[in-house]
């Protein structure tokens, strides 16, 4: 099993965390992982990046070659790594922030409002990145969903502990849903 | 207490490099005096220096010495107060060592307030190299790379380094040794970071270039032109004119760096060991 | 003390502070630069819980100046920076070199020269670690490949700075600063942990440049009784200036034999399928590991490949290249940089094997399928 997995979108939206939790689910899960990321000058407003690689042997090569999923929450990011995905893989995209989705040959495109999911579901915008991450562990099985609630548990700061397990649980129920129907 | 000065010498080092007439002997038996006159213990003494003239003097001294790179030895003296700030960091420098290439140490090490007693040896010019103008060149001077004339205007040094956040500011001269082991006793005993300009003179590179041929004649310029601050504060500007103040310049009270991060070291291990519980 | 043994997701900066910890490490002083300010604020929140001292200092020349002075002062020392400080600190090095005071110098390299790329990898300062001081002197690099291999190796450079008196540049690149990654965390009480030579004697009959068989002087610290001279001009066996001829010339032959002496014990390799290889890559740090998956896609390919990764950059590990060369075909040395360690492989390998380099200098890491390609072509 190897899996490569891109999370893309603006800083300031979390997903680098978001990368960092699915790694430490996949090291709970008993999995070799990195995770990487991209930097700029920015903290908050840039383009930004997250990359894993989780994997049941050692792993030579730290960089994403053709991601297996790719999540994208900005459209830019969209525009710029949708279609990168490879064949037979899945693109989740946060429809609250993307408006156009290019063709996508041969992977599966689940549409979902993650950052209004968040918003008026969940309760608040920044745990986007929660129902963004419940989307991936739903619908790619990148992790156990188990793993991934310790995971987050041990990184988020105290006291939001369920506030963003909430996010969590909404967005993989939520992208259940909508797999089944794309 | 009162040990002769040779007690804390290297004899065996001797003789020293510095000219005939130089001032910094006189200096150097200023800050010998005054390390005696406190009464400490020659192993929990460090002397520190970077590059120049008068940072050759802790080669000569029987206490743990360390003769650094141009214009660091601050910074090298920070690594040692932080390891043992039990120890009595002492540095001794030059007027371009400290001023000029370090003079970004000079203002942090004041700053932080960290427990180092600065004396700064200062003769207005680069004696090692042979007569360069140095930060602390007066205008007009002629110099080796001044020769129409100095165009800059020197720091006043001890403003500075009071302004960045020192505890103790004090000058002094060769010519006046007795006041000048005075200053620089209460630097050593200061809490915090202290700073003592001792003006010097170099009749090799300075004097012969500026009028003062001989020592004697930097010597009697020392004499009339520094002012014990008692009596600058009843004259007015124009009388001060050409002058400097000798004396405490500055004092105040300020935690001491390294005791500000024995707190924080507390607080870590507390809360390391209450993780651990 | 710190984070418990066991199995965990390590950022390389982060593994390269908890790993200096556990070798000894009490006092950082440094100055923040990107790709290595993780390492600072590491050490910022890790140090005083073990009762070491960290100091954000005014500049980069005045940190290499305070690990020196702290290590002097007896605390195992370490600074962090990139290019353009590393630069800076190069006086200072080569203080720590002449006068042998232990320290640990991390650069992790981004793009150069000058102000370059701040946030990307490269390897371009591979020959500045080994002689960007002036003069002749001593140095060991290290260069890790990985987050684990951060964590071991930045231990072996602390002991091996304290057993031979020598600064030691632990030069770790972008991607493996940045990138995070599972490491087992071992059991810090089950480390070897080295401490520097000390004096046997009284400190009346101290020299503290005077060196045994293995050519490295013991070393007192300062406030234990033993008052001695340190200085960087050059000094003889008392640690006072000199300017005698034959003493100059002992104190340089002396270091350069310290050097020689420490070899053997501080050059560390990995190979990979190297055995019975027709053609290998010599690679380093994050190369070494698009150079593994290289290989063994070549291997599955047919193609006789092999690895040869250097941990130990200097001393370069000539014996090892000149061995191999006398076995296989060529030598592939895919580089961040316009050609450094490849003339190295080439002089060790004496016109016995064919060397090829392979440059990258885009910002980006080689890929394995640029690796792969060349290893086709030769």
């Amino acid at each position: 099993m190897r899996k490569e997995i891109r999370l893309s979108g603006t800083g300031g939206q979390g997903l680098i965390l978001a990368g960092i939790i699915l790694a430490e689910a996949a090291i709970h899960d008993g999995h070799e992982v990195i995770q990487t990321q991209s930097y700029g000058p920015e903290a908050r407003g840039g383009a930004s990046r997250a990359e894993v690689i989780i994997s049941d042997e050692a792993i030579d090569y730290p960089k994403v070659g053709v991601p297996d999923v790719v999540l994208v929450m900005s459209q830019e990011a969209c525009d710029r790594y949708a279609a990168q995905v490879k064949a037979g893989g899945v693109v989740v995209v946060d429809e609250t922030n993307v408006k156009s989705v290019p063709e996508v040959q041969g992977a599966r495109v689940v549409r979902l409002p993650i950052t209004d999911i968040a918003r008026h579901e969940a309760g608040r915008q920044v745990t986007a990145n929660m129902v963004a991450l419940g989307a991936l562990v739903g619908i790619a099985e990148l992790a156990t969903p188990g793993a991934t609630e310790r995971a987050i548990r041990e990184r988020v700061p105290r006291g939001t502990e369920e506030l963003n397990l909430k996010a969590f649980g909404l967005g993989m129920e939520r992208a259940r849903e909508a797999f089944g129907a794309a | 207490m009162a040990m002769p000065i040779t007690h804390y010498l290297r004899t065996s080092k001797m003789p020293h490099i510095w000219c005939a007439g130089c001032g910094h002997g006189m200096v150097l038996g200023a800050v010998l005096r005054a390390i005696d006159s406190l009464g400490l213990d020659k192993d929990q003494v460090c002397v520190v220096s970077g590059i120049g003239c008068a940072s050759r003097a802790p080669g000569y001294l029987d206490f743990n010495t360390l003769h650094t790179t141009h214009g660091r030895a601050l910074a090298f003296a920070t690594g040692i107060r932080m390891v043992k700030p039990g120890m009595k960091v002492i540095v001794l420098t030059g007027d371009g060592d400290a001023a000029a290439i370090g003079g970004n140490h000079l203002i942090h090490a004041a700053r932080r307030n960290i427990g180092i007693a600065t004396v700064c040896f200062n003769n207005s010019i680069y004696g090692m190299t042979s007569g360069q103008y140095s930060p602390m060149t007066p205008t007009g001077s002629y110099a080796s790379t001044a020769p129409y004339g100095h165009i800059e205007e020197p720091f006043d040094l001890c403003e500075l380094v009071y302004a960045a956040g020192a505890s103790y500011v004090a000058r002094g001269t060769a010519y006046h040794a007795l006041l000048l082991s005075k200053l620089i006793a209460k630097a050593i005993a200061t809490d915090g970071f202290s700073f003592v300009e001792a003006i010097t003179q170099c009749p090799t590179y300075y004097g012969r270039r500026n009028r003062m041929r001989t020592a004697v004649d930097m010597l009697k310029w020392q004499k009339e032109h520094g002012v014990p601050v008692a009596s600058a504060a009843r004259m007015s500007p124009e009388e001060m004119v050409g002058k400097f103040r000798i004396g405490e310049l500055g004092t105040r009270t300020r935690p001491e760096y390294t005791r500000r991060y024995a707190a924080i070291i507390e607080v870590a291990e507390k809360g390391e060991a209450e993780r651990d519980a | 003390m710190l984070r418990k043994a066991g199995a965990r997701l390590m950022q390389g900066n982060e593994a390269c502070a908890e790993g200096a910890i556990a070798a000894g490490l009490r006092f950082f002083a440094g100055y923040p630069i990107t790709p290595s300010t993780e390492i600072a604020e590491g050490l910022a929140l890790l140090l005083p819980k073990v009762g070491g001292r960290f100091i954000q200092m005014e500049d980069e020349i005045a940190s290499i100046s305070a690990i020196i002075g702290a290590s002097l002062a007896g605390a195992k020392s370490m600074t962090a920076t990139s290019g353009p400080g590393f630069s800076l600190k190069q006086e200072g090095i080569g203080f720590a070199a002449y006068t042998e005071v232990p320290c640990v110098i991390v650069n992790v390299q981004r793009v150069g020269p000058s102000t370059g790329v701040p946030t990307a990898p490269a390897q371009g300062d591979v020959m500045q670690a080994r002689w960007g001081t002036h003069g002749d002197h001593p140095i060991v690099v290290l260069c890790p490949s990985s987050v684990a291999e951060t964590f071991t190796l930045i231990i072996e450079a602390f002991n091996i700075s304290e057993r031979w008196r020598i600064p030691v540049i632990f030069l770790m690149d972008e991607v493996v600063a940045h990138m995070r990654e599972k490491v087992v965390v071992p059991d810090v009480n089950g480390i070897p942990v080295v401490e520097r030579p000390r004096p046997q004697v009284s400190p009346d009959d101290y020299l503290p440049y005077a060196a045994g068989e293995d050519l490295v002087p013991a070393m007192a610290d300062f406030g234990t009784g033993y008052r001695y001279h340190v200085t960087g001009l050059t000094h003889d066996q008392t640690g006072f200036p000199t300017t005698k001829r034959p003493e100059v010339d002992a104190l340089a032959r002396r270091l350069d034999g310290k050097m020689k002496k420490a070899a053997p014990h501080v050059t560390f390799v990995d190979e990979l399928f190297a055995d019975d290889a027709e053609v290998v890559v010599f690679a380093y740090g994050i190369t070494g590991r698009a150079a593994a998956k290289a290989v063994r896609d070549a291997r599955a390919q047919g193609l006789k490949a092999g690895l040869v990764k250097a941990k130990t950059l200097w001393p370069f590990p000539d014996e090892h290249v000149r061995r191999l060369a006398q076995r296989v075909r060529a030598i592939v040395v895919p580089e961040m940089n316009m050609g450094q360690m490849v003339r190295e492989v080439e002089r060790a390998a004496a016109g016995m094997a064919k060397v090829v380099g392979l440059s990258r200098v885009d910002a980006d890491p080689i890929t394995p399928d640029e690796i792969l390609a060349r290893l086709r072509e030769v």
